[in-house]
């Protein structure tokens, strides 16, 4: 009775770039034969962009949603109008990867307000008393490596009291003195965020110091543009009252899927920006930031 | 046939001649010759340059000059049980210069570690708490949370996914107060459980999740002493989390056929890479640095499946994530961990510190002198002074105690410093001209410690080094030290096992025993081992070195006197439950102790020590025996002093030593040891002319024979005493050829004393016991006959010049013969029926035997009587054939001698007859 459907795509990694052909198969497994009106597949590549309800309050968030932009859509019929024999049952298909037009095939992006997602979908229909069966996988597009020979630019920071912007009362602060340097504030996607950082000295012990990976969303609309920064994740690089004098390393991998090549288009920017968060035991809050430009190299 | 009186005659005998007709030729034994009885020579194979190592050249067997004594070597543990008595009270506390010793040595043979399986469980077993502990978790993963405001784009998998990663990080967090350990431990291995369940139910993300929890509890040190126990417990979880995931990943490449072990990068396939390429994604994406660094260093080894070097190129990194951890204790820890993962190479242990210190070999040659600059420098200093070869250590001892000085008292206990530093001068020796200043430093810290606990536990360590390298002076002021700091309140119960580690400690230095017991505090330290079960231990311990490191006897008062009184302890601690074996061992220290004392020519003080030990050790009867035998043996050397001729003083002295003896004897429970006792002691007696104390002895022997049981106990089970008491007996009858008789009694009065014991003894049924002995007797009666006798006791008249040859002796004695003769025959008689046949025919060989020995068969009836027991013998075919051929050769080659022609005669009778 119960038939599966599945698409299994060739790369295991399911990465693929503009230009290359999406390949795979559909697999009906079943133990008898399965009567179907038509298998079809669908291929879509869509942009959402979400207005967040700070930019633009709450009930105007919820309706005022900006129109998905399509990228990519192609959809085509695998088998006709009959039956797939009992057993298993792989059909293969192949979808080239061409926009039209000036389009482009944006990377893949989980977001907050800007998600960009490519999707495979398989339908197959059936008789009015079986249950469609519908099955539907994300497949993930990365942009062409950049031609440019990318230059590391390191940044060197210090971070003082008297450094600090935003402080209300400098003269309650303890005195600290914190140095270190990131490698490159223009990264390579696949490579990890690196870089050091030697507390000097502190009057106060340090309770943690970590690194927040931050997005930085904008979105165009007709009533103009929501601009919001959130986190991706936090990672802890020092627990506890660390040695002084001594470099603890800065490390951090970008995570797949929550990340991109930094992302200018008319209608929206995807932008990335890391903090370097310094906790002290008295609950003073210490945080430099580093604005950065992902590629693919 | 009717056999009863036969008449007997002894055959006359020239030992002197038969000697020599029958000794063997002696053949000398060239050097290189093989013969069993050599004792092994050693060429010492090493000095020869060239010796392959490991050959299997005989060579190497080696054989000391002092043979090993069979039953003291039972005291170094052989039997299982004191072995495991013996190792576990080495444990704790361990000592610690046999166990750094060891491991110093796997060191140069280049075992780099001792393996963690066994340093796993060392650690639990020495690192627990008391106190409270506390667990925080994040427990379950609660579903229904409010939806992300990214709803709409994420795929349902990687939702609940991150979901789940974000219960784990912010989920609701349980904290678990008051646990005690054992629910603490508890805990883990229901988190242990989860994990494998998790897994085994594809829920890998709660498994990873299981292990994050686990790691956090990591980076809580609140109960210090319990931590490395922890740490074990959380590391095997992590051990086990790796393997899964290596093994997942593994077998995700096992088609078309497994990878091999030395598979490359190259050969995995990309969904099994893409899975591990997932895993470390989602590692990376931990929050806090501790559990991230645990659960990236438990995965390491899957780094293979990604990248050739990629385990080469990680470890640096996590080294250098280590630097992020404040805490130096947990900093440490992971450390251990990653170089636990990293298969221990030792190298990699050395790259590791070289990232820990500012540089490693600036350690090795600066005076160190860079500690006090780091914040927690005493911990620090401890855990090198732990980790660092004592040697290492040792040589830079004075350094060590100038930075242990300058430490902060607040963070670590000075002592605790000071103890790790006396461990590694325990088994490596700073320059002599720095050792009374060290120990002079340490004992300023350690005689402060206000804690009894702490006190011992510090002052237990520090002994070692006193007894290495100072004299009993030292030793002596350190131990009124520790009495006066472990007298107050009875502290001294809490710290037996340490207290007997100092005893242990000065007995392994100081072996001779005038030093030892010479040290004023000795003694009273002794005094602190009040709980028996305890003090007999140390007294055991003490015997023991005693034992094995006296070389000669003594008689030094202190010595004496002390080891009097440690005996005495040992002795009075047997009661009613006290084990066989117990005893024994208790007997064979004392007797041990016994056997080294000596007067030289004081022997009566001797005696007089015997007396006293007598009295002392009533209750252990192998001690007793033992005062017999040394009496004995006093008596014996007298005799040897005085060349065989007692003075009246000697001669009343021997006297005084049987009378001990015979006094001593039925003091025995033992039957056996007092028939022995009395025999020996009455050939004692004899060899010193007391006649009438022998005769004592033997007749008390006689008399005590009845009493033999028909079974004893040997060893816990019940044998029949049978042959015992025919060994007895045979060896008492060839004594009794030189007693004389007693000028009072009747001839061979001790002769016949002892058959008519035989005769009335109850043997066992169907036994032919009895007959044994009578034909038994024969021989010696026979030897009673001789004109001159086989051996005869100096300065002792015995029956040969009592009677010389007297015709009426002679007669006694033949008529005695044949009376045993007749009782011999009627037995053979009554073992005529089926059963019994074959009895009669070795019976009546024996009794052919014997008359062919001793008979004068030229006598008619002799003769005829012998030819008849020989064909009663081969009536049946029952004997054996070969013994029979020998026996007639035996003849035939006697008969060739000049006055036994007449055994010719006998020949011809006799037949040979086969069993067919």
């Amino acid at each position: 009775m119960s038939a599966s459907l599945d698409i299994r795509l060739k790369r295991a990694n399911k990465v693929y770039h503009e230009g290359e052909v999406l390949a795979g198969v559909v697999a009906i497994v079943s133990k008898e034969a399965v009567q179907h009106q038509g298998i079809t597949l669908t291929m879509e590549g869509i942009v959402n962009l979400q207005l967040s309800s700070k930019s633009v309050g709450v009930f105007e968030a919820f309706y005022n949603s900006v129109k998905p932009i399509q990228l990519i859509t192609s959809n085509i019929e695998v088998v006709k109008q009959g039956k797939v024999p009992g057993g298993k049952t792989e059909i293969p298909f192949e979808f080239p990867l061409h926009t039209k037009g000036n389009k482009v095939l944006y990377e893949t992006y989980h977001g907050v307000f800007v998600n960009i997602q490519y999707t495979l979908r398989c339908d197959m229909k059936r008789s009015l008393l079986a249950k469609d069966l519908s099955k539907t996988c994300e497949f993930m597009v990365h942009c062409l490596p950049q031609k440019a020979k990318l230059q590391p630019t390191p940044v060197d920071f210090t971070i003082t009291p008297e450094t600090l912007q935003n402080v209300r009362e400098r003269s309650l602060l303890p005195k600290f003195l914190i140095r270190g340097h990131l490698d490159a504030t223009n990264c390579v996607i696949t490579k990890p965020l690196t870089g050091e950082l030697v507390v000097e000295s502190s009057d106060v012990a340090i309770k943690s110091i970590e690194l927040q990976l931050v997005r930085v969303e904008t979105c165009g609309c007709a009533e103009g543009y929501a601009r919001d920064a959130t986190e991706i994740q936090n990672i802890q690089i020092a627990e506890g009252d660390v040695c002084h004098s001594l470099p603890i390393p800065i490390y951090m991998v970008f995570p797949r899927l929550f990340t991109c090549p930094t992302l200018e288009t008319i209608n929206f920017k995807v932008e990335f920006e890391v903090n370097v968060v310094i906790v002290l035991h008295d609950e003073h809050l210490i945080t430099e930031n580093f604005p950065l430009k992902l590629c693919r190299a | 046939r009717h056999m009863t009186g036969e008449k007997w005659h002894s055959r006359a005998r020239r030992y002197e001649s038969e000697l020599q007709s029958c000794g063997l030729e002696v053949a000398p034994v060239e050097f290189s010759d093989y013969h069993p009885l050599k004792s092994i020579t050693v060429t010492d194979s090493k000095s020869r340059r060239g010796a392959r190592k490991g050959s299997t050249s005989s060579s190497s067997s080696s054989s000391s000059s002092v043979a090993p004594d069979p039953l003291s070597s039972m005291l170094d543990g052989t039997d299982p049980l004191s072995m495991f008595a013996a190792a576990s009270a080495s444990e704790s506390p361990p000592t610690l210069s046999q166990s750094r010793k060891r491991r110093e040595k796997e060191d140069e043979v280049g075992v780099d570690f001792e393996p963690w399986s066994s340093k796993r469980g060392e650690i639990l077993a020495r690192f627990t708490t008391t106190e409270k502990l506390s667990i925080n978790l994040f427990m379950g993963s609660e579903k229904g949370k409010a939806p992300s405001l990214a709803s709409s784009a994420v795929s349902e998998k990687v939702r609940t996914r991150l979901e789940e990663l974000d219960d784990l990080e912010e989920g609701s967090q349980r904290e678990l107060l008051n646990l005690s350990q054992q629910d603490y431990v508890n805990r883990i291995e229901e988190l242990n459980q989860s994990l494998k369940e998790a897994w085994a139910s594809d829920q890998k993300v709660k498994a990873l999740k299981i292990v994050i929890q686990c790691s956090k509890l990591l980076s809580d040190t609140a109960v210090i002493q319990f931590y490395p126990s922890k740490f074990v417990l959380i590391t095997d979880i992590l051990d086990t989390f790796g393997r899964l995931v290596y093994e997942r990943i593994w077998s995700m490449c096992s088609d078309p056929r497994p990878l091999p072990d030395s598979f490359t990068a190259d050969e995995v396939n990309d969904t099994a890479k893409e899975t591990c390429l997932n895993w470390f994604f989602k590692i990376a994406s931990i929050r806090e640095l501790i559990p991230r660094l645990y659960v990236e260093v438990a995965l390491l080894k899957c780094n293979r499946f990604l990248t050739k070097c990629g385990i080469q190129e990680t470890v640096p990194r996590l080294t250098a994530m280590i630097r992020g951890i404040g805490d130096p204790l947990v900093a440490v820890y992971a450390r251990a961990y990653l170089c636990r993962v990293r298969l221990a190479s030792r190298t990699y242990f050395l790259s590791t510190l070289s990232h820990w210190l500012p540089s490693f070999t600036e350690i090795s040659t600066a005076p160190l002198a860079f500690f006090p600059l780091l914040g927690w420098s005493a911990l620090l200093l401890n855990s090198v002074m732990w980790a660092f070869r004592a040697e290492f250590i040792a040589t830079r001892a004075t350094d060590f105690i100038g930075m242990i000085k300058d430490c902060d008292e607040a963070g670590f206990p000075q002592h605790l410093l000071f103890g790790s530093l006396g461990r590694s001068l325990a088994c490596a020796d700073p320059p002599e001209a720095e050792r009374l200043p060290i120990l002079n430093e340490a004992w300023k810290v350690i005689t402060k410690v206000r804690s009894p606990q702490d006190y011992i536990n510090c002052a237990e360590i520090w002994v070692e080094f006193t007894c290495r390298h100072f004299t009993k002076r030292e030793v002596n002021t350190v131990l009124s030290d520790i009495i006066k700091h472990m007298t107050p309140d009875r502290a001294f119960e809490d710290a037996y096992p340490q207290l007997q580690s100092v005893i242990r400690k000065i007995l392994t230095y100081f072996h001779d025993f005038s030093v030892l017991f010479s040290m004023e505090r000795f003694l009273p330290f002794m005094d602190m081992f009040q709980k028996d079960s305890v003090r007999v231990g140390v007294c055991l311990s003490i015997m023991d070195v005693f034992i094995k490191h006296q070389q000669e006897p003594t008689r030094d008062p202190v010595i004496l006197n002390a080891l009097l009184h440690v005996c005495k302890t040992m002795h009075d601690s047997v009661n009613a439950l006290t084990l066989e074996d117990e005893k024994r061992s208790l007997a064979l220290l004392i007797n041990g102790f016994i056997r080294m004392v000596s007067f030289g020519r004081d022997f009566e003080q001797q005696l007089s020590f015997c007396v006293e030990a007598r009295a002392t050790f009533c209750n252990l009867e192998p001690v007793l025996v033992q005062l017999i035998h040394t009496v004995n043996q006093l008596a014996m050397e007298t005799r040897r002093v005085m060349r065989g001729s007692h003075s009246r003083k000697t001669a009343a002295f021997v006297r005084a030593c049987a009378a001990y003896s015979f006094i001593t004897i039925p003091s025995l429970t033992s039957i056996f040891s007092r028939l022995n006792l009395y025999l020996l002691s009455g050939q004692v007696a004899l060899a010193n002319q007391c006649l009438s104390q022998a005769d004592a002895f033997l007749k008390a022997a006689v008399s005590v024979l009845p009493e033999v049981p028909r079974s004893i106990s040997i060893e816990g089970k019940l044998r029949s005493s049978e042959g015992f008491l025919l060994d007895f007996i045979n060896n008492f009858l060839s004594a009794l050829l030189v007693v004389p008789d007693h000028p009072e009694a009747g001839v061979l009065f001790l002769v016949r004393g002892l058959l008519n014991m035989v005769q009335d003894y109850t043997w066992e049924d169907n036994s032919d016991a009895k007959v044994h002995v009578y034909i038994s007797a024969l021989p010696l009666l026979a030897a009673m006959s001789q004109e001159s006798y086989l051996y005869s006791i100096p300065k002792v008249d015995s029956n040969e010049t009592l009677y010389g040859g007297d015709p009426k002796f002679l007669a006694e004695i033949n008529k005695l013969c044949e009376t045993l003769i007749g009782q011999v025959l009627d037995h053979l008689k009554t073992l005529g029926r089926d059963e019994s046949i074959h009895r009669q025919g070795s019976l009546a060989f024996s009794l052919f035997g014997c008359l062919l020995a001793h008979g004068d068969l030229r006598n008619n009836k002799l003769n005829q009587l012998a030819v008849n027991l020989w064909n009663l013998s081969h009536k049946q075919g029952y004997c054996n054939t070969r013994t029979s051929v020998r026996t007639l050769e035996f003849i035939k080659h006697q008969a060739q001698q000049p006055d036994m022609v007449h055994l010719s005669d006998v020949l011809h009778r006799l037949t040979l007859q086969s069993r067919t």
